[in-house]
């Protein structure tokens, strides 16, 4: 870390425009084991491109879905078939807030 | 600093049940917990209910408080008792606030600081630094082209006596075009710093677009109410409209009326697919302030007699 008062010029990355994060990476990123990031997986939350957990490729949307569910299973106590429905609600209702936005625009 | 009374945030009564408690405390997290609700206060209410979720849930905390008394009223001023929490001990476990870890003056001044900290206690791998997270505010204008920001931002460390200690860091920071809000920037190794071999931990920056005088914007789309005149409405005109870069002109449609988008395409944020721009018509009325101006709209209420403007109403 810089020491106090010092000012350093950075520049970064926009995390929900990656697409090559590997299991490691995004495991390491959302603070999970790559466990939790494959039970995501086996239940349908998520969905990297690729066949084998090694070959596996995230994108930075998939990590904001992977932290999400973190911490709906943490804060509201439900179990990992919860969350996924959760968020399959919350998707549906995107997709019509969306749809309702476009009507009233046109 | 003001009372809060964890019972009436939770809606239960001072005699509830831990069951009962319990379940208030998920039905109100169901309903502000910031991922899921669409409600506009949802992380101070959802905060504010884990807080007192916090020291109800757990019988010493409970205890603890219940011995305030019951006639203290929600925002008064409140000074703690010099001896309020003699005769009990807190086991301290329990607490796995998370993210909601910023709890209130009133928490800390009766449970102390150390109940607040984010004692997660995930473990980290191969001893590398914590991520550390932080929400910035940038203009929408840095969205359009690119910016170089200064942010100061609060971070806490753990001094030689194992205090924790809240220290002020600037950094610079290179605004990405076209970056949206809720979007997070990745400063990698900025973080805190590794254990032995460690890497230090990333820094992730929220991005939230500060409320701007006239633009409001949804996903990477721009919106602004747009006042027109009656006769630009009604005869068409060609006129100068703000963008968040630079003005260009608009033609209104003859017939346009208020409420009426008008779309600028690709002006909204940029990035490969851009996002759209829209004009949103308000019609402004000049006042009738002196009797050349009745006169006007004497004339025009003349001219209008057909004019049915509440017809759909039946009236």
């Amino acid at each position: 870390m810089d020491s106090e008062g010092m000012q350093l010029h950075l520049s970064g990355i926009i995390l929900e425009e990656q697409t090559e994060l590997t299991l490691a990476d995004i495991s390491r990123t959302c603070a999970v084991h790559e466990e939790y990031i494959i039970e995501l997986v086996n239940e349908g939350v998520l969905a990297p491109v690729g066949r084998e957990p090694v070959s596996w490729r995230f994108s930075g949307a998939h990590m904001h879905r992977a932290t999400v569910s973190q911490r709906l299973q943490r804060d509201l106590g439900i179990n990992l078939a919860g969350v996924a429905l959760a968020l399959q609600l919350l998707d549906e209702i995107n997709a019509l807030r969306e749809s309702i936005r476009v009507i009233e625009t046109k | 600093m003001e009372f809060k009374d964890y019972y009436k945030i939770m809606g239960v009564a001072r005699d509830a049940t831990q069951d009962e408690i319990k379940r208030a405390y998920r039905l109100l997290a169901r309903k502000y917990h910031p991922d899921v609700s669409k409600e506009r206060d949802a992380e101070s209410r959802f905060k504010e209910v884990g807080e007192a979720n916090e020291v109800l849930k757990d019988p010493e905390k409970r205890a603890a408080y219940d011995k305030l008394g019951a006639n203290w009223k929600a925002g008064q001023d409140f000074r703690p008792p010099p001896d309020w929490n003699t005769g009990f001990e807190f086991a301290g476990g329990g607490f796995n606030g998370g993210d909601s870890a910023q709890f209130s003056d009133f928490f800390e001044s009766l449970y102390g600081r150390d109940f607040s900290q984010n004692n997660n206690g995930r473990t980290r791998f191969h001893g590398n630094g914590k991520d550390h997270h932080a929400r910035v505010l940038i203009d929408l204008e840095d969205a359009y082209l690119g910016a170089i920001r200064t942010f100061t931002l609060q971070v806490p460390e753990v001094d030689a006596q194992g205090r924790a200690e809240m220290r002020e860091r600037k950094l610079n920071v290179t605004i990405p075009r076209g970056i949206r809000g809720g979007q997070h920037i990745r400063l990698a190794g900025q973080g805190a710093s590794g254990f032995g071999q460690g890497k230090a931990g990333d820094l992730y920056l929220e991005i939230e677009f500060r409320p701007h005088s006239f633009y409001r914007v949804e996903q990477h789309d721009v919106y602004l109410d747009f006042p027109v005149a009656p006769w630009e409405v009604a005869l068409g005109a060609t006129l100068n409209v703000p963008t968040p870069n630079g003005v260009v002109e608009i033609k209104i449609p003859v017939g346009a009326t208020s409420g009426s988008k008008l779309r600028l395409k690709g002006r909204g944020i940029p990035s490969s697919t851009p996002g759209d721009f829209y004009a949103v018509l308000k019609i402004a009325l000049p006042l009738a302030e002196n009797d050349a101006a009745k006169a006007v709209y004497r004339n025009m209420s003349e001219q209008f007699k057909s004019f049915k403007p509440r017809s759909k109403l039946g009236v």
